[in-house]
């Protein structure tokens, strides 16, 4: 055993320089030259330079004149400091009540709106911060955001195929809206009352 | 399932089996110390490590040499990292101002990822400095693979060699060779580009600390962030898959477009895929190789089958709420709980097959709340032993113990001695085949069956009813197999299950290692027997069948019962329409 302290603690330490602070820092260099955006964290600033939030992360809507997000299990909701899903089992009868608690919420906030709620407008998604909802789940919300904004909802439904990105070579993913780029379209479109 | 999601899913098999033989003979390659594309860069680095630790590559140990160098590398490796967390308050890189880690985490956390688990009872945003994830974690994501391959090399070598005359030798390669080039040649470079790729899709890549966001309708957003995308990169290829945050890879940040998630998924299994064909040209018969891949795949296509098809049917409870799961261009339905848009259910389900079947145990959605089917098969994958590729090294020396049963098997149904590749398969390494093999149940069961009793251990189940079972099944069973991912409602973070999960982490790994060991250095000493025509031929489909069949029979019969009380149970219960617990 003796034999092989040596090289155990030589390697250990040399193999922590080089995988541990080495391999880093060579990633962070290469990009900050080549992707400095994306290694900052996809950030989105308002013309003042204040930090809005990240492309990437999703935000938490509760007024009537923008599009809503999904439900998050992260801390109080969206806390993107403390990431999570609810992990409620499909038949714990917790997680079947708050879906329709959300179901009934929904429906109340949305009169004018067509069909069953989309399912992922009443699940909460697995990192809380899903910036995405499916174009259902956008479409979904246009008579309650045309009312609220007094736009044409013809103009939202353009608005949201603007920002739903698509599956990668046609092939990869599912359709997805994000909303924050949405509504931040949406405020370029028409200013929200204040 | 849509025609979409059954596409995604060929297209992924697809580039697994492109990648398969050139990967394969990439390292087999490296493993040998033959020449390859990154030897003039590298070779200098590689000579420099082995005269800083005063050793010849070139010098074979026996196998207990071997078993004692890597139990004091990893024993270190241990220590080094439980110091550090309990140390990182007053270490440099703490921008969040974070306190010491718990001593009973930290020992859970330490041993984790030392033995390649990445069980994760914290969370990562909140729990861990830049320095405890960089130069604690990110250290034995490496190391803990590079010991996995070199396990794996050893055995392989163990059949490969044809000493002359019988007995002499008896080596089986030299560990801190196999664990330097497996670490400098195969993951440091794959590492490295897919870091590279992940932050050119929006993986961030920092030392800024957290950022303070005003959101549009005027609250306030902390955004951690940090050197996520190589930890990231390295816990996909090294079967590791301790995420950088608490919601690991379906965390936007660690796994932001379905590219990057084609890419994590692909490297999910790469390395484990790649070996089984290493093996092939290692011991001079890619047939060999081959029919031991088929065996995986198909036990991994299966799994696929039933839990895409359970997660695109949803959950009937939410269905008889008048809720729209239909499948559709605008949706793609299903079950949402616990997943992200840009996934949906298939490349969920196909993730969480995969991280099972690998021992990586990363996630892109929660496993506690997937469908009691779609749970199910990652609890089996887990329970077969992390064969079906498996962990780095680590699936692929598993496969082959459940092999040396399987020649057993078939030696005893015709009456021959076993052999396979031309060695006799005997006593010893049955018995040593068979340690491997009880050691895995023995942890599972035994770490479930203690939680099921005490009520202070059963107090971490959060869901009421069978999947309150599934939850502690799934928590030993992921500790034990080394897995790492799941059913995250199990509050993990207590006293008791830190200290019993990290036993079974310890278990799980080296009471397997150990004896694989064993079983490599007794067969380096025999002498090969040329096949003849009473051979059981092991490249064929008959093969195939037997060693799938041993593998399930040992899985299954095992762990059936449980199973049955658990997902099976609670599958029934949710179709007849009943739930469990109080209606709040």
């Amino acid at each position: 055993m003796r034999a092989h302290l040596r090289p155990a603690l030589t390697l250990l330490l040399a193999l922590m320089l080089l995988t541990g602070l080495a391999y880093p820092l060579a990633v962070t260099a290469v990009a900050r030259l080549a992707f400095a955006d994306q290694a900052a964290g996809s950030l989105i600033r308002r013309a003042d330079g204040t930090v809005l939030g990240s492309a990437l992360i999703g935000q938490g809507f509760s007024r009537p004149d923008y599009f809503w997000s999904r439900p998050s299990a992260a801390g109080a909701g969206y806390d993107a400091s403390n990431s999570g899903g609810s992990n409620l089992g499909p038949s714990n009868a917790a997680l079947i009540a708050a879906v329709q608690a959300r179901v009934m919420a929904l429906k109340a906030a949305n009169p004018g709106a067509v069909g069953p709620v989309p399912v992922d407008l009443v699940t909460a998604s697995a990192s809380g911060l899903d910036p995405h909802i499916t174009p259902a789940a956008a479409l979904w919300q246009v008579p309650r955001v045309a009312a609220a904004r007094g736009l044409d909802p013809a103009e939202l439904r353009r608005l949201i195929g603007a920002a739903t990105e698509g599956r990668v070579f046609g092939l990869l993913g599912e359709p997805a809206v994000n909303v924050l780029k949405l509504n931040l379209l949406l405020d370029q479109r028409a200013p929200r009352a204040p | 399932m849509t025609a979409e999601g059954i596409l995604q899913i060929l297209a992924y098999l697809s580039l697994l089996l492109l990648l398969t033989p050139p990967l394969g003979a990439y390292m087999a390659r490296v493993m040998a110390g033959e020449r390859t594309l990154l030897t003039p860069l590298l070779a200098p680095l590689e000579r420099g490590l082995y005269r800083l630790a005063g050793i010849d590559p070139a010098r074979e140990q026996h196998w207990t040499a071997y078993a004692l160098a890597l139990l004091a590398f990893n024993l270190m490796g241990l220590l080094l990292l439980y110091a550090i967390l309990r140390l990182q308050a007053w270490l440099p890189l703490n921008p969040a101002g974070l306190a010491p880690v718990a001593p009973d985490l930290a020992f859970n956390t330490a041993v984790s990822f030392t033995t390649n688990t990445n069980w994760q009872a914290y969370g990562g945003e909140t729990t861990l400095s830049f320095l405890s994830q960089m130069l604690g974690l990110t250290v034995q994501n490496f190391v803990s693979a590079a010991t996995g391959i070199a396990v794996a090399v050893a055995l392989i070598r163990g059949f490969a060699r044809r000493p002359q005359p019988a007995g002499a030798g008896r080596t089986i390669g030299n560990f801190w060779a196999d664990l330097v080039r497996g670490t400098l040649y195969i993951l440091l470079p794959f590492a490295l580009l897919a870091a590279i790729v992940l932050v050119w899709q929006g993986v961030p890549q920092n030392f800024d600390g957290a950022v303070t966001a005003t959101t549009l309708e005027g609250g306030q957003q902390l955004i951690a962030q940090g050197p996520v995308a190589s930890q990231i990169a390295i816990k996909q290829l090294g079967s590791n898959g301790g995420g950088f945050f608490n919601a690991n890879a379906a965390h936007p940040y660690e796994n932001p477009t379905a590219l990057s998630n084609l890419l994590q998924s692909l490297y999910l299994l790469m390395l484990a895929s790649g070996l089984v064909h290493s093996f092939g040209r290692m011991v001079g018969d890619v047939r060999q190789g081959r029919a031991i891949w088929m065996a995986m795949v198909l036990l991994l296509v299966a799994g696929l089958g039933i839990a895409c098809w359970a997660e695109a049917q949803g959950n009937p409870a939410i269905a008889a709420l008048g809720v729209d799961m239909s499948g559709s261009d605008l949706a793609a339905g299903g079950n949402m709980e616990g997943k992200e848009v840009r996934f949906g259910p298939t490349l969920s389900a196909l993730w969480a097959v995969a991280t099972t079947a690998a021992s990586n145990g990363s996630v892109n959605a929660m496993h506690d709340s997937l469908t009691p089917l779609g749970g199910l098969v990652p609890l089996v994958n887990m329970m077969l032993g992390e064969v079906i590729f498996g962990g780095v090294g680590a699936g692929l020396y598993g496969m082959l113990v459940f092999v040396i049963l399987a020649v057993f098997i078939a030696g005893l149904m015709v009456g021959r001695t076993p052999e396979y590749l031309g060695k006799k398969i005997e006593a010893r390494e049955i018995k040593l085949a068979l340690i491997a093999v009880l050691v895995f149940p023995l942890g599972a069961l035994g770490g479930a069956a203690l939680t099921t009793v005490l009520p202070s251990a059963l107090a971490s189940v959060q869901d009421p009813g069978p999947h309150g079972l599934s939850e502690i099944l799934y928590a030993y069973t992921s500790a034990t197999a080394n897995n790492g991912s799941a059913f995250a409602g199990f509050g993990a973070n207590t006293l008791f299950h830190n200290s019993l999960t990290g036993l079974a982490m310890l278990l799980g790994r080296f009471a397997i290692i150990v004896p694989t060991l064993a079983i490599a250095g007794s067969l380096a000493g025999k002498k090969a027997a040329p096949a003849g025509p009473g051979t059981f031929p092991t490249h064929g489909a008959l093969f195939i069948v037997l060693l799938i069949g041993t593998i399930l029979i040992v899985g299954g019969l095992t762990f059936f019962p449980a199973l049955a009380l658990g997902p099976i149970a609670e599958h029934l219960s949710l179709q007849a329409g009943t739930l469990f617990g109080a209606m709040p």
